[in-house]
C-alpha cells in the first residue's frame, strides 16, 4: 500500500488486515506508536490519519492507502520540537512517558479543531488517552498553555 | 491462523457481489469492534477476508430524503455530532454518539458497525428505536424494531450489507441518558432514549437485545408517568454481569425513566 | 573543574533529563527493542484454580520442531521465583499442585507469532481439579502473623467511657501501568543470559535468574528497559517473566522476546492485597483516644510473594497517624487459590489507613463533635510515640498539612441537579520512608559516583526510572554535592554489570536513602578531586547504606522505629453523588504534603497527583470480580481506571519540614499520596448522602443500594 507518514511518502507490502499499529512498529520502525492493550481502549497507540485521532489497532493498514498519517515522529521539525512537545518536558507532563505519544497526537488534533479549548474541552478531547502517572493534570496545563 | 485477505471494493455494488462471492467475509468500516475481535481471534466464523467499507462516499453523509433524515451507515460519530441537520433534528442521536467512546472511536465508529454487532448494549441502538429509524440495506427497508433477533443477532440475510439509517423528521422530541461504567470510553450499565409523543421508551444493557418496553409505553401512552416508571420492570430482563447486577439496572431504569420523563415534561 | 558560582539544581524544576526521548518517540521501551533473530514467547497458563497437574500432551500431528517447548524439567537450577518464601515454583511440576487459574506451565517459543498460537491449540492439559479455597474467610494457611502492643488495650477498652467498633473490606486493585510486563532475554557472550526488560528492580530479578537458571553473578546480567510505568507491579513480578524468557532464550539458543499482551497482564500478574480490617476505638467522654484494637487479614494469593513485608507495612500504620498509649494490632496473611498478590504502591497502608482514617468518622459520629476536632486532638507531635513505640523526634506535620489542605480547599460548590448531592470529605496520613525497620540495614545499598573525565560525573546505581524522575532528581543532587551543573552529570544505564545494587525502587527510599547516599557519594568524590591538582581519572567514590545510630527496631517484638522519619499528608475529597443512579463523581482533591524537601517541585506534584487518582480509582471505579478464582475483569474494557473526564481538579501544596536524616532534608514521596483519598472519598460520600459505605470501591450498586436501604 502506498501512503504518507509524516511528510514522506511510504509503499509498504503488507497484508491489507495487518493492524497499521504493528506495520507502523515492524514494519517501518517506527516504535513511537504504543500497544497499551490492543481493545481500542487506552489511545497510546492513536495516530492521526488525515488529521484526525485514531486508534492505529483499530485501523486495518489497507484502509490508509492514499492517506496522510502522523505519528509522534512526525510532530518535530528536525531537531525542533514542537510548542506542545516542549510544553510537556517543561510542565511534567510526561512521567514515565508510555502514553505520551498518543496523547501529544490527541492534543495536536484537538488544538487544530480547537486553538482555545477550555480545561472541559481539553479533558473531553484526551478522553480516549488513559494515563496512570499523572492524573492528567500536568498533562491539561500542558495544553492549556499552548492555547493560541 | 492463516492470514486474513484484505478485500477493497470500489463501490457498494462492488462490495455486495465481493460479499456474494466470499460469504465467509466480515464487513469493516471503523474497525471499532471487528478489528479487536480479529486480533483477538474471536471471530465466529473466522472470516476469510475484510471487506472494507471505509472508504465508499456512497455510504458516508447526511442527508435530507423525501422528507426524512439519512445517515450513511460508515458516516463517522464525528460527522454526525457536527452535522447541522442531525443537530437539529435528532439531538437525541447527537447525544448518544458523544458518550460513546472518546475522540479516537467517535472518528471511527459508525451507525452501520453499532447496527450489525447488535450488542445489546450499543449506545446509540435505543436512540433509534425511539426515533423509528428504518436501516436500509442494498436489497430492503428494516424497521429497527424489527432488526434485533436475538443476542447480536440480527435480520440482516446472508451477506446483506447496511447501507444507510433513515429517520423521519416528524418532530418528535427524544430525550437520552446513558449510565455508563465511567464518564468516557464506557460501556452502558443502562441506556436509554424516551419520546413522550409518540410514546417510545427503548432501553439498551437490560436485556439480550435492546428493546422497546412496551408496557411502559402503553402507561405512557395513556399519559401515566407513575405507571410507565412501574411497568418497565417488568419489560426488562437484566442479568448480573461483569459491569453490573440486575437489581441496580432495574432501579437506575425505573430512575432514569423517571428524570427523562421529568424533564420532557418540563419544557 | 567545580563550578562555584552554578546556582542550586535542588529545589528547582529542571526539565526532565530523559523528557526529549519520550516526547519525540525516541525512547525506547522493551517491545520497541529491535533484536536481529530474536523468536516470540508464550506462557501457558492453567485453567483450574487448584489441582494436580495430571498431564501435558503435545499433539504429534503438529510440527514441533518449529517450536521451542520449555517444561519445569528443563529448569537448570531451581525451580524457584526467588522472593521470600521460595514457595513458588517457575513453572508448574507434572503431578505437582496447580494453586491458581493462570498459573503458568508449560512456555512456547517460535519464529512468528501464528505458529505460536496455532502450536497453543495442539497442546492439550488435563488437571485432578481439587476445591479451591477462594474466600479470605475459608482461608486455613497462613503466610505471616505479626503482633504489635503497647499499653493494655483490654483494660484502657474496659475503663473506655464510648468504644466504637467497625468492620472495613478493602479490594483488589491492579497497578494498569500503560506498558504491559515484557522482557527480551539472550545468551550472552559470559556463558549465561541477559535480560532487557520493563523492571524497576534491577537486582531482584538478578538474583531469580541466577536461582532459576544456575548462572552466577556476572554469567547473568539485567538491563532496565525504558520502563512504562510500574508501582510496584514490577518490583517483583518481572522476575517471574525474566525467568521463562531466559529459560526459553536457552533452548533456543537465541533471543526470545515474551511480551504480555494487556489480557495476560490482567489476568495472570500481582495486584493489591484485598482483605479486612476490623477496628475498636475506646475514648473517654472528651475525646480522648485510649485504646486502639485492631485486626487485619489480608488476602496473599496462592503464594507468598511479598506479602509478609505487605503485612508489616499494613500492620505498623494500621493505628493511623496518631498517638494512643494502648495499641494491639494483630494482622495475619492468608492464602487463598487466587493468583499470587504483591507490591501496589503504598504496600498495605492504603488498606490500613482507610480504616484507621473512618474510624475518626466514626468516633466523632457517636461522640457528636466535629471528626475535625479529634484529629487534631489525636495528631502525632513531636515527642509522641507511635504503635511501635516509636519516639518521634523531627520533622512531624500532621498539623501542618491539615491546615495547608484546609486553607486551599475550593469553595464548596452545590450541586445543582436535583438527584445530585455534594458532599466533602478528609483525611490524615502517614507513611514511613524507606524499608521497615532492619530492611535497610539488610539490604545494604549501594552506589557509587564517578569522575570519567575532567568535569564529567556519573551517577552508577541500580535505582530505576520508571517515571517518578529518578535520573533527574539523583542528577540534582548530585550536581549541587558537586558544584557542578546537571550538564555534566550523567547517570549511568540500569545494568547489573555495570552498577552496584542500590536496592529496589519501592518503599519510597529512592529519593531519600538512595538519594542520600549520592549525597555523601557526591561530596566525598568533590572533596577527594579538590585535594589533588590533577587528579587521576576515573575516580569512583562508593558508598554503602549504613544505618544511623538513632534508628532502633527489634524485629522479635516489632517495637522501635518502624522508619526512620514519615512523610505526612492531608486529603480533602469533593463529590458529587447522584442518588439515582449512585454514581459518584470526584470533582476535587486537595493533597497537602510534606516529603521534608521537593527535590524537584514540578516532580513532588506529579507524584501526589498521579498517586491521587489511582487512589481516586481504588475507591471509585477500579473493581475486579472472580468466579472459580479467575479475575472476569482481564481486559482494558472492564477493568476500568479513570480517564481525563473521570478525574477530578487536583490541587497540590507541598509543605516542607526537612528531615536531616534526608539528602537536602528529603524524605519519600511515592507511596504517601496513595493513602488519603479512599476515606476521605467515602466520608465524602456520607456527607453527600448521609449513608456510611465501610469498603472500597464504593461502586454505583453500592452506593444506590446503601442509599436505598436507609
Amino acid at each position: 500500500m502506498r501512503f504518507v507518514l509524516n511528510g514522506r511518502s511510504v509503499s509498504i507490502d503488507a497484508p491489507g488486515s495487518r493492524r497499521l499499529l504493528d506495520v507502523l512498529r515492524e514494519s517501518l520502525g517506527f516504535t513511537g506508536t504504543k500497544e497499551g492493550c490492543g481493545e481500542g481502549e487506552c489511545g497510546a497507540c492513536s495516530v492521526l490519519i488525515d488529521g484526525e485521532v485514531v486508534n492505529s489497532c483499530l485501523v486495518a493498514a489497507g484502509q490508509v492507502e492514499g492517506c496522510d498519517v502522523v505519528t509522534v515522529e512526525g510532530l518535530a521539525n528536525g531537531a525542533e520540537l514542537s510548542v506542545l512537545q516542549q510544553a510537556f518536558i517543561e510542565r511534567g507532563a510526561a512521567q514515565c512517558g508510555i502514553c505520551t505519544p498518543g496523547m501529544l497526537l490527541a492534543a495536536h488534533a484537538l488544538l487544530r479543531e480547537n486553538p482555545r479549548p477550555s480545561e472541559d474541552d481539553v479533558r473531553t478531547g484526551l478522553a480516549g488517552n488513559l494515563c496512570r502517572c499523572t492524573g492528567y493534570t500536568k498533562i491539561i496545563d500542558a495544553v492549556l498553555a499552548c492555547r493560541r | 491462523m492463516p492470514e486474513v485477505t484484505y478485500l477493497r471494493p470500489r463501490d457498494v455494488a462492488d462490495a455486495a457481489r465481493l460479499y456474494r462471492e466470499h460469504p465467509t467475509c466480515r464487513p469493516l468500516a471503523g474497525g471499532t469492534d471487528v478489528m479487536v475481535m480479529l486480533h483477538a481471534g474471536a471471530l465466529r466464523p473466522a472470516p476469510s477476508a475484510l471487506l472494507d467499507l471505509w472508504p465508499l462516499g456512497e455510504l458516508k453523509g447526511i442527508r435530507r430524503v423525501n422528507g426524512a433524515l439519512e445517515i450513511g451507515a460508515a458516516e463517522p460519530y464525528t460527522g454526525i455530532i457536527r452535522s447541522a441537520l442531525v443537530r437539529e433534528h435528532l439531538p437525541a442521536l447527537v447525544a448518544a454518539a458523544q458518550t460513546i467512546g472518546a475522540a479516537q472511536i467517535q472518528n471511527r465508529g459508525t451507525l452501520g458497525g453499532n447496527l450489525a454487532n447488535a450488542s445489546p448494549a450499543g449506545d446509540t441502538l435505543p436512540v433509534l428505536l425511539a426515533y423509528d429509524a428504518t436501516v436500509v440495506t442494498d436489497r430492503r427497508t428494516i424497521s429497527v424494531s424489527d432488526f434485533f433477533t436475538g443476542y447480536r443477532k440480527t435480520a440482516l440475510q446472508p451477506a446483506e450489507l447496511i447501507v444507510a439509517v433513515r429517520f423521519p423528521l416528524d418532530g418528535r422530541t427524544v430525550r437520552f441518558r446513558k449510565v455508563g461504567t465511567r464518564a468516557a470510553q464506557a460501556i452502558s450499565k443502562v441506556v436509554m432514549a424516551v419520546s413522550r409523543e409518540p410514546a417510545r421508551i427503548a432501553v439498551g444493557s437490560v436485556a439480550e437485545v435492546p428493546l422497546r418496553a412496551r408496557d411502559a409505553e402503553a402507561a405512557l401512552t395513556r399519559g401515566d408517568v407513575a405507571g410507565a416508571v412501574a411497568a418497565i420492570t417488568a419489560d426488562i430482563r437484566p442479568i448480573d454481569d461483569v459491569r453490573s447486577t440486575a437489581a441496580y439496572r432495574r432501579a437506575v431504569a425505573q430512575n432514569v425513566l423517571r428524570e427523562l420523563l421529568d424533564a420532557s415534561s418540563r419544557r | 573543574m567545580t563550578n562555584a558560582t552554578a546556582s542550586p539544581a535542588v529545589g528547582r524544576s529542571v526539565p526532565r533529563r530523559e523528557g526529549a526521548d519520550k516526547v519525540t518517540g525516541r525512547a525506547r521501551y522493551t517491545d520497541d527493542l529491535v533484536v536481529p533473530g530474536a523468536w516470540y514467547g508464550k506462557t501457558i497458563r492453567s485453567t483450574v484454580a487448584r489441582g494436580t497437574l495430571r498431564s501435558i500432551k503435545l499433539d504429534p500431528g503438529f510440527d514441533w520442531s518449529r517450536v521451542v517447548v520449555v517444561t519445569a524439567e528443563d529448569i537448570p537450577g531451581e525451580n524457584v521465583v526467588q522472593l521470600i518464601r521460595d514457595d513458588q515454583p517457575a513453572l508448574a511440576r507434572l503431578g505437582g499442585e496447580i494453586r491458581h487459574q493462570a498459573e503458568p506451565i508449560l512456555l512456547l517459543a517460535a519464529a512468528d507469532r501464528a505458529t505460536l498460537e496455532e502450536a497453543t491449540s495442539h497442546i492439550a492439559i488435563a488437571y485432578d481439579a481439587m476445591t479451591p479455597v477462594l474466600a479470605i474467610d475459608d482461608a486455613t494457611e497462613t503466610y505471616s502473623t505479626i503482633e504489635i502492643v503497647k499499653g493494655d488495650v483490654d483494660s484502657a477498652l474496659r475503663d473506655a467511657a464510648v468504644v466504637v467498633e467497625r468492620a472495613f473490606r478493602v479490594g483488589l486493585q491492579e497497578q494498569l501501568y500503560i506498558e504491559p510486563q515484557g522482557a527480551i532475554a539472550q545468551p550472552n557472550d559470559r556463558g549465561g543470559i541477559t535480560v532487557v526488560g520493563s523492571l524497576q528492580c534491577p537486582y531482584y530479578v538478578h538474583r531469580a535468574l541466577k536461582r532459576a537458571l544456575a548462572l552466577t553473578d556476572e554469567e547473568a546480567v539485567v538491563i532496565q528497559a525504558e520502563t512504562g510505568g510500574g508501582f510496584g507491579g514490577k518490583e517483583e513480578y518481572p522476575s517471574v517473566v525474566a525467568i521463562h524468557a531466559a529459560l526459553l532464550a536457552r533452548k533456543a539458543g537465541r533471543p526470545v522476546r515474551l511480551i504480555y499482551d494487556r489480557h495476560e497482564d490482567l489476568a495472570a500478574t500481582t495486584k493489591r492485597h484485598p482483605g479486612t480490617i476490623r477496628h475498636r476505638s475506646g475514648v473517654r467522654r472528651d475525646g480522648t483516644l485510649v485504646a486502639q484494637d485492631i485486626e487485619i487479614v489480608l488476602d496473599g494469593g496462592a503464594y507468598c510473594t511479598l506479602t509478609p513485608v505487605v503485612l508489616s507495612r499494613a500492620a505498623i500504620h494500621a493505628a493511623g497517624p496518631y498517638a494512643c498509649p494502648n495499641v494491639r494490632i494483630r494482622a495475619r496473611a492468608v492464602a487463598t487459590n487466587t493468583p499470587p498478590n504483591g507490591a501496589f504502591r503504598g504496600f498495605g497502608a492504603p488498606q490500613s489507613l482507610f480504616a484507621a482514617e473512618l474510624m475518626v468518622e466514626h468516633v466523632a459520629e457517636r461522640l457528636r463533635v466535629p471528626s475535625l476536632d479529634l484529629r487534631r486532638k489525636w495528631m502525632l507531635r513531636v515527642g509522641d510515640s507511635t504503635a511501635t513505640g516509636q519516639v518521634l523526634t523531627e520533622s512531624v506535620s500532621a498539623d501542618l498539612v491539615l491546615d495547608a489542605a484546609l486553607k486551599a480547599a475550593p469553595a464548596v460548590r452545590p450541586s445543582a441537579r436535583p438527584t445530585v448531592r455534594h458532599g466533602r470529605g478528609l483525611s490524615l496520613v502517614f507513611h514511613g520512608s524507606g524499608f521497615t525497620g532492619s530492611g535497610e540495614k539488610k539490604l545494604s545499598g549501594k552506589v557509587a559516583v564517578e569522575c570519567t573525565r575532567p568535569g564529567e560525573f556519573t551517577i552508577l546505581t541500580a535505582s530505576t526510572e520508571i517515571g517518578q524522575g529518578t535520573k533527574t532528581i539523583f542528577s540534582q543532587i548530585a550536581a549541587d554535592a558537586l558544584g557542578v551543573t546537571l550538564e555534566q552529570v550523567s547517570v549511568g544505564a540500569q545494568d547489573t554489570s555495570l552498577v552496584p545494587d542500590s536496592g529496589p525502587t519501592v518503599a519510597s527510599r529512592t529519593a531519600m536513602i538512595v538519594g542520600g547516599l549520592i549525597h555523601e557519594a557526591a561530596g566525598e568524590l568533590r572533596e577527594r578531586l579538590a585535594k589533588v591538582r590533577k587528579p587521576k581519572l576515573p575516580l569512583r567514590v562508593d558508598k554503602t547504606y549504613v544505618q544511623p545510630d538513632s534508628v532502633h527496631w527489634d524485629d522479635q517484638t516489632y517495637r522501635g522505629d518502624a522508619y526512620p522519619v514519615y512523610g505526612w499528608a492531608c486529603t480533602i475529597a469533593d463529590v458529587d453523588v447522584d442518588t439515582a443512579t449512585g454514581e459518584v463523581r470526584v470533582t476535587d482533591v486537595v493533597t497537602a504534603v510534606d516529603c521534608g524537601k521537593a527535590i524537584h517541585p514540578v516532580m513532588a506534584e506529579g507524584q501526589i497527583e498521579g498517586g491521587a487518582l489511582q487512589a481516586v480509582g481504588w475507591a471509585t471505579i477500579e473493581e475486579i470480580k472472580t468466579q472459580d478464582g479467575r479475575y472476569l475483569n482481564d481486559r482494558l474494557a472492564t477493568y476500568i481506571i479513570p480517564t481525563a473526564l473521570d478525574a477530578p481538579r487536583l490541587k497540590t501544596i507541598l509543605v516542607e519540614n526537612p528531615y536531616s536524616g534526608g539528602p537536602f532534608g528529603a524524605k519519600g514521596i511515592g507511596e504517601l499520596p496513595m493513602d488519603g483519598p479512599a476515606p476521605a472519598i467515602i466520608a465524602a460520600i456520607h456527607d453527600a448522602t448521609g449513608v456510611w459505605l465501610d469498603e472500597v470501591p464504593a461502586t454505583p450498586e453500592k452506593v444506590l443500594e446503601a442509599c436505598a436501604s436507609s
